[in-house]
């Protein structure tokens, strides 16, 4: 019975995963394979994709067109239930108002997370990007390498399957031989930048995602993932063959219900939970983590959100997959005479370098795109080119400004046509009527658009604490966010708007609004990237960080972190697949020392 | 509504439109209605009280008739209207139908009734635009917008089309005009005609993606 009740809930299991996301997922699918019993407590309500997966529908089909709203940010067909920026009954306290020093904190309540509607795009850290302040002196190095990861980064791409391809760039890791699908082709917009950015010396690259452009291969990936572990291999290898691959069609934010792409619910989960060691827990809000008379984690405490009762659960190993932010504030509120500044604080830096993806966005409109013939051009929903950071010579010299780099996703195409369609008046001078119609159609899929997604680097200004007064509809205290981008993140806009511009003119367009010189102006809101991370960083030093180099608290030995929070760094490179990489490396660990009863 | 309330409201409008974007790719704004805790001030909380809308777990599956949601708001005569603009801004034509056929006006209805702040702001600023447009027929000798003749219709419309280029006093009623002219493009090229239309043939399964055709490619220079 692996969706358990509060009334079927067993009283004690080997390890309890908080959390059901990318970090929480995978935890649970390592732990469960290799015969540890776990608990999965999840806040928001069960869902299933294979189900619940609004493919296919069209914009007419939803209300307003089917744009965000503040009950569906990112659109009425968006996967995201009971999430977005605001949360009913769930706030948080901004310590400062300012756009400057402003974080807005997506959560979402649902099993998956935010792993059902992620953009899907894996990128590996580089080399660099796990000894940063070894190279330009700034942020914090990482207590492990490139090369203690590496293994991990194979496993997960064999595993959700990753499409992309080697090109042996700077600090823009190759997968081992074999572990990624073949990337999709390019579309006209794509091709067309590839050819003017590349004049302009800058290189583009197929992108990565987690799509499987092919199915995949479950004769031989099993025995790579689980060796020595039959029963594993034959598990995975059943639920591999129920993946579809891509159909080239319906965005993968609605979430795909037949399995063509990672999220949580339909990669991590289905397998773990076929091993009948995996029992899930769904509406359970943890409140903190329960400690014994020794100063081990006990276990977790949490309100059922469909009664408001309090329970607890007992086990041996606690680990913490809530997301960063979530992460922290369990921890916080985990006070007790022992620990009164929360649980594993002894550093006071549980909620401390918190951090997002510096973003920065430019649009235009490209005449050489206007009035191709009908393409059908939904491929597999962008990002099939990008273009990795490719200054690092150029800023380890000092020429750039500010430290660390950033990548562009780009994409353009004859898309789904959305409520926006028509909004070209700053291009048509406002026509209407037949003349409107005919502008329409020459402009439809004449547009590209320019993501810059960037390193921040961790500051003190940046975190989170327990607000002292405001409580959540549970009474649990919830966090207040403080934020504050440096220079480095500010000129590292202002470089992304520059280089758009110029990309843009390079392809003969013009860009939509001026290109932003200004820094400040350019950057996105803290939080508004969604890849925050940070707030329980791993490190080699006690006094400094929060885990050691297995996500393993300093404080309390069975206690892990096993999401973004660990993150010492924030490379540009999107923070998903290093969690799920990290999480099993840290799920490894932990076999391996309650094995040895050391856990 | 009477010639005074009329006229009351676009007045009090016409002030405060200048501070309101006319933007349809809105941000995930998603403004706080009510403080959580009364000691702190709005604005510092976030989140906490539900929206009036659909709430934060709808059913996807289902297609939902205008009006089920929330009330429409627009009266038979403002309906009317509604139908004759949107058909002004996008008529029917050898390829396509107009957009008041396809739904515009149960489109254009349920958005501006809508309880989100961004649609609130939108009905504050198509309501008093709809006034304005009668209170010019008005001034035309025909008791409403709808009772002029398409030409007339349309010499009012031309006054209005371009944000740019209208009257400092018309500054207003052309913000009114670029954000309904938005919202009907948004309600037809939604539609399965809009789609057509423009040649959008995707969002079909396909048992593989081949890219671009390669005289095509050619013909650009990417080949």
């Amino acid at each position: 019975m692996p969706f358990v009740t509060t009334k079927t809930l067993e009283t004690a299991y080997d390890v309890v995963v908080v959390g059901s996301g990318a970090g929480g997922g995978q935890s649970a699918y390592t732990l469960s394979m290799d015969g540890a019993r776990v608990l999965m407590l999840e806040a928001g309500r069960r869902y299933d994709p294979t189900t619940e997966t609004p493919m296919f529908r069209t914009p007419d089909q939803a209300p307003l067109g089917g744009v965000g709203t503040p009950d569906k940010p990112f659109g009425f067909y968006d996967a995201t239930i009971d999430g977005g920026w605001d949360v009913p009954g769930e706030p948080y306290v901004r310590a400062d108002e300012a756009d400057s020093g402003r974080f807005d904190w997506w959560r979402a309540r649902m099993l998956g997370g935010r792993t059902n509607h992620w953009g899907r795009i894996s990128l590996r850290n580089g080399p660099y990007d796990f000894k940063p302040r070894g190279r330009d002196g700034l942020g914090f190095d990482w207590p492990i390498a490139y090369e203690d990861v590496a293994p991990y980064y194979d496993k997960v791409e064999l595993l959700i399957g990753v499409y992309g391809s080697n090109e042996g760039l700077e600090n823009t890791p190759d997968s081992a031989p074999g572990c990624l699908l073949p990337p999709p082709k390019p579309l006209v917009s794509d091709l067309l930048i590839r050819q003017r950015a590349l004049r302009l010396g800058i290189p583009t690259i197929p992108g990565h995602r987690a799509v499987l452009t092919r199915t995949l291969d479950h004769r031989r990936i099993p025995a790579l993932l689980h060796p020595g572990n039959p029963r594993a291999q034959r598990l995975l290898a059943l639920d591999m063959r129920r993946r579809s691959a891509c159909i080239w069609a319906t965005p993968c934010g609605l979430g795909c219900s037949i399995r063509a792409n990672y999220q949580s619910t339909t990669v991590h989960l289905p397998p773990a939970l076929a091993s009948g060691n995996l029992d899930i827990l769904t509406d359970a809000m943890v409140r903190e983590i329960t400690v014994g008379p020794d100063g081990r984690a006990r276990g977790v405490s949490f309100v059922d959100r469909k009664t408001g009762a309090e329970r607890t659960v007992v086990a041996r190993v606690v680990v913490l997959a809530a997301s960063a932010g979530e992460t922290a504030r369990i921890l916080l509120n985990s006070k007790s005479a022992r620990f009164p500044d929360g649980l594993a604080n002894s550093s006071g830096k549980v909620g401390r370098y918190l951090m997002d993806t510096v973003g920065s966005s430019v649009g235009g409109q490209i005449p050489l795109l206007e009035n191709l013939p009908p393409l059908n051009e939904d491929a597999a929903d962008g990002h099939q080119l990008y273009t990795p950071w490719w200054l690092y010579q150029q800023q380890h010299a000092g020429k750039l400004g500010f430290a660390r780099g950033y990548h562009i996703e780009f994409g353009g195409g004859k898309r789904m046509p959305g409520v926006g369609t028509g909004s070209i008046e700053w291009l048509n001078g406002g026509s209407y009527g037949a003349k409107f119609k005919q502008d329409v159609r020459r402009y439809y899929g004449s547009f590209v658009n320019f993501d810059g997604r960037g390193e921040m680097i961790p500051n003190e200004a940046s975190y989170c604490e327990i607000d002292p007064v405001v409580k959540d509809k549970w009474g649990i205290p919830v966090l207040r966010f403080h934020w504050a981008w440096s220079e480095h993140e500010l000129k590292q806009a202002a470089h992304m708007q520059k280089t758009f511009g110029e990309i843009i003119e390079a392809m003969g367009g013009r860009t939509h609004g001026a290109v932003q010189s200004d820094g400040a102006k350019a950057i996105g809101t803290g939080g508004s990237i969604i890849h925050e991370v940070g707030g329980a960083i791993m490190g080699a030093d006690p006094n400094i960080s929060v885990t050691n180099r297995w996500g393993q608290t300093w404080d309390v030995p069975n206690l892990f972190v096993a999401d973004g929070a660990v993150f010492a760094s924030n490379a540009d490179k999107n923070p998903t697949l290093t969690i799920m990489a990290l999480a099993w490396r840290s799920a490894d660990h932990i076999l391996e020392r309650m094995r040895r009863r050391e856990l | 509504m009477d010639r005074r309330t009329t006229i009351k409201w676009v007045l009090a409008a016409g002030a405060a439109w200048p501070l309101v974007p006319h933007r349809l790719a809105r941000a995930a704004s998603g403004e706080v209605t009510r403080a959580a805790q009364p000691t702190l001030s709005e604005r510092t909380v976030r989140g906490g009280a539900p929206t009036a809308g659909y709430g934060t777990d709808p059913d996807l599956m289902r297609v939902y008739p205008a009006g089920e949601l929330w009330p429409l708001c627009m009266t038979p005569a403002q309906r009317q209207l509604a139908g004759v603009l949107a058909d002004l801004i996008i008529p029917a034509d050898e390829r396509s139908a107009g957009a008041a056929a396809v739904g515009a006006v149960d489109f254009i209805d349920e958005w501006i009734s809508a309880p989100y702040p961004a649609h609130v702001r939108d009905r504050e600023i198509v309501l008093p635009g709809f006034a304005w447009l009668d209170a010019e027929a008005g001034r035309r000798a025909s008791p409403t917008f709808v009772d002029l003749a398409p030409l007339e219709q349309a010499r009012i419309c031309d006054t209005i089309c371009d944000a740019a280029r209208a009257a400092p006093d018309l500054a207003a009623a052309a913000r009114f005009f670029a954000l309904y002219r938005d919202l009907t493009a948004g309600a037809f090229y939604t539609t399965p005609v809009g789609r057509k239309d423009l040649g959008f043939i995707g969002n079909v399964a396909l048992a593989r993606f081949d890219g671009p055709p390669a005289d095509l490619l050619k013909s650009l220079g990417l080949a």
